[in-house]
């Protein structure tokens, strides 16, 4: 293994890493929040990939707009998602909201096959994002480059509101407790629906971003990404958006570096994210970047 | 309490509620040579999937429903039981025929057991792995659980799908004989189902709820939390092993995507539809739901409403369970029962049964 080869999976880990991070910012606020892991993100994130395609196929809008619009749509979808779902069952048992959450997924993703077709479908990727260029004899496809600079950016405004205006703050609040936060007069739903509005674009984006990298989307193709993501931000330490940054890169790294210096291992290639969930869980339950919250009795 | 115990006073030899439920049996054992004669062969196979279905449910309802420890891993234990089974009973010339792209392990190709021993050790090696993950993961709770569980099926499932020499990958195995009868379906289901009731009546199924209430009021009546989320654990991946290898010889081909995790959520439907923590809830709705995948599987076809007509939509049907899911969580939590069981003194209360003299009231309860 020379070093341009490990340059070369080490940018294709790193867009990867930076993809699962996007997506695990979403689990993290959820949870951070709710306490809820929100079974449907990755389905929302299949939607978000969906959405753009038809855009572009159906209504030959131009890659950006369909990308906007996308996101826009997605958002709103996922916050009315948590309006029908989650809302009725917020004060239930943790596990009434859990069932209802993964019969969400469930729903979605048969809703999908349903209405978009179980067969896969090639999705178009715009020539900005499949151009190569050789650096430093690296072939990098410039959405590689493309993915961890967007993140860098989301994850810079993202930090920007929940440190330093009086949204995040109300988040922090919330997410501290919910029950004091109302008592400061803080509107606990309103924050809830923000969040989920961030959580649902920030999938619409990996969503997209994911069918640029592998261009093909499927109903299912929601699942697998959705539960690694759910790891990345275990690992980080779910409830920190910096931890859901660090797992997804980590993941992503650990992943790609795998299979590439240990081809042997290819096919244990999706049992990765859980045996590293489970070292985790056992090892610092709380994650690298959690703080340990403590047992309430 | 025994009802009987109550009735000593009128000197019969049995008192009412326990003849009813050996009038029930006797009529039960006689349905089912009476189905078993008459069902054409279609017929039999949903009436045999819905007796495999009834132990799946009841063995994720006594982790989730009666312990309280919300597990997604069930797949992954009836993938064990499934393969273990059929690798264990399958004739070395069907291993010959099976394994085309590497040969099996040798100490494994002359192996032929009779169904039996190969369901036991199937259902005995899935409660092992069962209690070694329960040791590992119980220590986590709630939805940590649930994903390290989630996790750990689908880590069997990869290593199923990669380890070519014993499991044969991802080509599965084909042509397993047709092991489950009528019989050996429904005769588990029942052993299984009277199994539980006594468990959960034991002083284990009292832990087993007590920790599901209130796992530190539990610790501190002296009840041994992490022995029991164990042992409860392992039983229930010991029962959903049995299952996973009737289901090996029902379906007589398997294969490591079958039991992709979403087998998990399907058993879980049932089990919520029926009412988490209900032994009768869960045996009605697995009957209820097989028979209406069935029944509704018109909705997958052309369609005709008389205003909309449509041609064909694959997937519909599964649209239709899984938005039922929703509205049971959402609007009815608890299901058809809640947590309530089906006992004589309660079909009495209805008024289906005529009522007993104010003496008995206090009886089953």
């Amino acid at each position: 293994m020379d070093f341009q080869t490990f340059l070369q999976q080490f940018v294709n880990a790193l867009s990867l890493g930076s993809l699962y991070a996007l997506i695990a910012i979403g689990y993290t606020m959820v949870y951070g929040i709710l306490r809820l892991i929100n079974f449907a993100h990755g389905d929302i994130f299949m939607v978000g990939g969906y959405l753009a395609f038809y855009g572009v196929s159906t209504f030959l809008m131009p890659w950006w707009l369909a990308v906007i619009v996308a996101i826009a749509l997605t958002t709103i979808f996922g916050v009315g998602l948590e309006r029908v779902a989650y809302r009725p069952l917020r004060d239930s048992p943790r596990i009434s909201i859990m069932i209802s959450a993964i019969g969400a997924s469930f729903l979605l993703e048969n809703l999908a096959i349903v209405l978009f077709d179980a067969r896969p479908k090639a999705f178009h990727v715009p020539e900005f994002f499949a151009t190569n260029f050789i650096l430093g004899g690296v072939h990098i496809a410039s959405v590689s480059l493309v993915i961890p600079v967007v993140t860098a950016v989301i994850l810079a405004v993202l930090l920007w509101v929940v440190h330093s205006t009086r949204v995040g703050m109300a988040m922090r609040a919330v997410s501290t407790d919910i029950e004091a936060a109302r008592l400061m007069a803080i509107d606990v739903d309103r924050i809830v629906s923000i969040t989920f509005a961030i959580g649902s674009a920030l999938a619409a984006i990996g969503g997209i971003m994911y069918a640029l990298k592998y261009p093909r989307l499927e109903p299912l193709m929601g699942i697998m990404p959705g539960l690694k993501c759910f790891i990345a931000a275990v690992i980080g330490g779910i409830g920190s958006i910096g931890g859901a940054v660090l797992g997804g890169l980590l993941l992503g790294i650990i992943e790609l570096m795998t299979v590439a210096f240990l081809p042997e291992l290819t096919g244990y290639k999706d049992a990765f994210a859980f045996v590293l969930l489970i070292v985790v869980l056992l090892v610092k339950p709380t994650g690298l970047l959690g703080k340990n919250q403590g047992e309430k009795v | 309490m025994n009802p009987g115990l109550i009735n000593t006073g009128k000197k019969l030899p049995m008192s009412r509620n326990q003849m009813l439920t050996f009038a029930a049996a006797c009529i039960g054992l006689a349905l089912l040579f009476v189905f078993d004669a008459t069902f054409d062969s279609f017929t039999m196979q949903i009436f045999k999937l819905c007796a495999i279905n009834i132990i799946l449910a009841l063995s994720l309802n006594l982790i989730n429903g009666f312990t309280g420890l919300f597990s997604l891993g069930h797949a992954g234990f009836m993938a064990v039981g499934a393969y273990t089974c059929a690798i264990l009973t399958m004739s070395p010339e069907q291993k010959e025929v099976n394994y085309v792209l590497q040969p099996i392990v040798p100490w494994l190709a002359h192996v032929q057991l009779p169904f039996l021993p190969g369901l036991l050790i199937g259902g005995f090696l899935a409660g092992f792995i069962g209690w070694l993950l329960g040791v590992i993961s119980l220590r986590l709770r709630d939805d940590y659980l649930a994903i390290a569980t989630l996790g750990f099926s689908e880590i069997i499932r990869v290593l199923l799908t990669n380890a070519q020499t014993v499991t044969n990958g991802a080509l599965g195995l084909k042509g397993l004989p047709r092991f489950t009868t009528m019989w050996w379906a429904w005769g588990s289901a029942i052993l299984i189902t009277v199994f539980l009731v006594f468990l959960i009546k034991s002083s284990y199924g009292r832990a087993f709820k007590s920790i599901r209430d209130n796992e530190i009021a539990a610790e501190s009546m002296g009840v041994d939390v992490f022995g029991m989320k164990v042992l409860s654990f392992t039983i229930s991946s010991f029962l959903a092993g049995i299952a996973g290898g009737l289901l090996a010889h029902y379906l007589t081909t398997i294969d490591p995507k079958q039991f992709i995790f979403l087998k998990t959520f399907d058993i879980l439907l049932i089990v919520v539809l029926g009412g988490v923590g209900s032994i009768t809830g869960s045996v009605i709705a697995a009957i209820a739901v097989t028979i209406s995948m069935e029944a509704l599987r018109f909705l997958d076809g052309p369609l005709n409403l008389g205003f909309v007509a449509t041609t064909g939509i694959p997937g519909l049907r599964m649209v239709f369970f899984s938005a039922l899911l929703m509205v049971v969580v959402i609007y009815r939590q608890q299901g058809l029962m809640g947590k309530a069981e089906f006992s004589w003194d309660a079909l009495a209360r209805i008024g289906l049964l005529p009522r007993r003299g104010p003496k008995s009231g206090k009886g089953g309860r």
